[in-house]
């Protein structure tokens, strides 16, 4: 299948190319050339999936179904924006001294590569494959969150590697354990761990070894997700890094590694036939909500505690999973793809107004709304939007993971509701003076590129208020087949 | 050969469970990288038995893989980069070896009744290893808590990875060998980035004690 080819070779090749060229001036178009190649690419597949339903190509290697394919088109849709907001952003750090041609060359270099691996994860068929491209996804990204060489982003680099490191290596020894179940039904031989194989013969899967081999993929990709006591990394790393660094780790990274888990949980629950899984991921998801909201509420760094948003929502994610069914799975995709939009959303604005003022701390930031109105209202869009008011999308799934937890999990529904009032509260607090206090701030020397802000928000909107009819369906179809 | 073989697989492993004991207890740097060196060594001539006695050849090339990567070029890179950055002869300073060791005997027991169960159910000749290779994975983590020194931990990771393939190895006889040669390459780029790393951190702190990267904390 040519169309695939084209999805993880525009990355690869713009990887490459821009190792070459990327401290040049035009190398930030290029990235966006080479993004917006991967996004018409994931584009053209997904038409062609809705066409001819789920495919497997270069034997077997590959497999798109309609649970990845929605993924791909949003990975590669946020990479773009992505790499449209970094034109200016980076060349405004380069303007301030933050970025030498070298770490530029860097920067898009590995910028694409990571594309690359998320793409490659959420495309392979084979679980050994997908466990390389999410340790993959960790290095092509560790360079990036220690760009600067401050002695925090140091820090935050070394963190990230070592935990992640520990983290992933935990769900290589599930992914081995999986291959000694899977190899007593299937025998020794590369298919074998071939996701569609394995899907075939879940049933036969010996228990015991299932059992043993979750709990180890869970701390493993759990670990990526940000999933709490597991979690430490991700608010220095997100931090720490440049802003369109942020944006994609925290958009696109943790629904990789999600991705991972829920594959692993259809197998187990499978293999088992009863509950476990689901309700690990439940324990897990409202541990993560919990904490996370307590953090929200004692942070001073404006990104650190848009990095807690993310733990929090990743958390109800995958407490929606645990819960499983139709609808909760459907709410628990519908959840990740806006929170994919409107928290990258966050982190543009965020991005500029952390320029503008030269800090991340909060209470040195003013007045948004009066030095650059698109920022200011950008951020407060974005802000309403990811607390879940309507009628953004995530009030769409908020509504619908709480109203099943409360007739299905109605002991976990009190936690849900005050995590997620509190949050709620202490990001309100603190942002509405950041877009509309008394500010000295002066303009930005470039303008900033803020289109893609409005378009995530605009999309973040549209799927609250109306789910197109297709996409309504690819949702039903993937929520069908996470099953549970 | 044939018959001697179950018992000379358990004999590497044994070899490769004492040689995390050592490590955890070993303060010298340069004594560390030499102690992982060997325990890849044990690992190559655990896999090429097996591939030999199994009649399997895709050990051999995990086994040349594992040659290439955890018993040359790996060790060399580290010696170089000790050398460089002057740390050859650093003494990590330990908090109570005794007890840490009574910690990794603990660890020991608790993979062991773990794996127990499921060893039994290993189509392999030597899937009895599996709980020391568990216990080495473990025993790799206690070694990364318990270390103040970058160089140090990047070797706890390392062994860590040298337990997951000793896993890999004797429990399932390898993984498919796409994947095997993505770990390796992942490996392999993983302490690229790892030696630059540490160039990074001496730079900017003057040393390679982490407890310099313990300011990003939550008040």
């Amino acid at each position: 299948m040519s169309t695939l080819f084209f999805v993880l070779g525009f990355p690869l090749l713009g990887g490459a190319v821009l190792a070459l060229v990327g401290h040049r001036p035009y190398a930030r178009d290029i990235n966006v050339a080479f993004s917006l190649g991967t996004f018409v690419a994931a584009c053209v597949l997904t038409a062609e999936i809705i066409a001819d339903g789920p495919i497997l190509v270069w034997h077997d290697q590959f497999f798109i179904d309609p649970l990845n394919v929605f993924m791909v088109t949003l990975t590669a849709f946020v990479g773009m924006t992505t790499a449209i907001f970094s034109r200016p952003y980076m060349r405004i750090e380069q303007d301030h001294g933050k970025m030498t041609p070298p770490r530029m060359r860097l920067y898009h270099s590995m910028y694409q590569l990571f594309s690359f691996t998320m793409l490659l994860g959420f495309t392979t068929n084979n679980l050994g494959i997908l466990w390389v491209a999410m340790e993959a996804a960790t290095l092509s990204t560790v360079l990036l969150v220690s760009v600067y060489r401050t002695a925090a982003s140091l820090e935050a680099a070394w963190k990230y590697f070592i935990l992640c490191g520990v983290g992933i290596a935990q769900a290589l020894f599930g992914t081995v354990l999986l291959y000694m179940a899977a190899e007593k039904v299937l025998g020794p031989h590369g298919a074998t761990l071939l996701w569609t194989n394995l899907d075939a013969i879940k049933g036969q899967l010996d228990p015991s070894i299932i059992t043993l081999a979750f709990a180890f993929l869970l701390i493993g990709y759990g670990t990526k997700v940000g999933m709490v006591p597991l979690h430490s990394w991700l608010p220095d790393a997100h931090a720490e890094g440049p802003t369109p660094v942020s944006a994609v780790l925290s958009g696109l990274l943790l629904n990789v590694a999600m991705y991972a888990l829920l594959r692993c949980k259809v197998l187990t629950d499978g293999a088992l036939q009863n509950q476990l899984a689901g309700q690990l991921m439940m324990g897990f998801g409202l541990l993560s909500v919990v904490v996370a909201t307590f953090f929200i509420s004692r942070q001073k760094d404006v990104k650190r505690m848009f990095s807690y948003s993310s733990i929090e929502h990743m958390g109800l994610i995958t407490f929606a999973f645990g819960m499983g069914g139709p609808v909760a799975n459907f709410a628990g995709l519908l959840h990740m793809t806006v929170h994919s939009l409107i928290k990258s959303a966050i982190f543009f604005a965020v991005g500029h107004a952390t320029q503008k003022a030269g800090t991340q701390v909060m209470s040195e930031i003013r007045g948004l709304i009066k030095v650059n109105p698109t920022i200011g209202w950008g951020l407060i869009l974005g802000v309403m939007a990811i607390l879940g008011m309507p009628p953004f999308g995530v009030f769409a799934s908020e509504f619908l993971i709480l109203t099943t937890a409360m007739r299905e999990q109605p002991w976990a529904a009190p936690f849900l509701f005050v995590s997620l009032g509190v949050a709620f509260a202490s990001m309100m607090i603190r942002v509405l003076p950041m877009v509309f206090g008394e500010t000295t701030l002066k303009p930005l020397a470039h303008p900033p590129a803020l289109v893609p802000v409005f378009v995530h928000l605009g999309l973040g909107l549209v799927l609250g208020l109306y789910i197109p009819p297709y996409l309504n369906a690819w949702y039903v179809e993937a929520a069908r087949m996470l099953g549970g | 050969m044939i018959k001697l073989a179950p018992q000379l697989i358990n004999l590497f492993a044994t070899l490769i469970l004492m040689l995390s004991f050592a490590m955890i207890s070993q303060r010298r740097v340069v004594s560390l990288i030499n102690l992982f060196t060997i325990q890849g060594a044990a690992l190559v001539a655990a896999s090429v038995l097996l591939g030999y006695v199994t009649n399997q050849p895709d050990l051999y090339v995990s086994a040349a893989l594992t040659l290439v990567l955890k018993v040359v070029f790996i060790p060399w890179m580290l010696h170089r980069v000790i050398r460089k950055l002057n740390v050859r002869w650093d003494v990590d300073t330990l908090i109570n070896i005794p007890t840490t060791m009574l910690v990794g005997i603990a660890l020991v027991i608790f993979s062991f009744s773990l794996a127990l169960p499921i060893s039994r159910l290993s189509t392999s000749m030597a899937g009895g290893s599996l709980g020391i290779a568990l216990a080495c994975v473990l025993l790799a983590f206690l070694m990364m808590i318990t270390r103040s020194k970058a160089v140090p931990q990047v070797i706890g990771f390392l062994s860590m990875e040298n337990g997951l393939i000793f896993a890999a190895t004797t429990v399932t006889n390898g993984m498919p060998m796409i994947v095997e040669f993505g770990i390796a390459l992942d490996v392999l780029v993983g302490v690229l980035i790892l030696g630059v790393f540490m160039f990074q951190i001496r730079e900017k702190f003057d040393s390679l004690d982490i407890h310099n990267l313990e300011t990003l904390k939550e008040d």
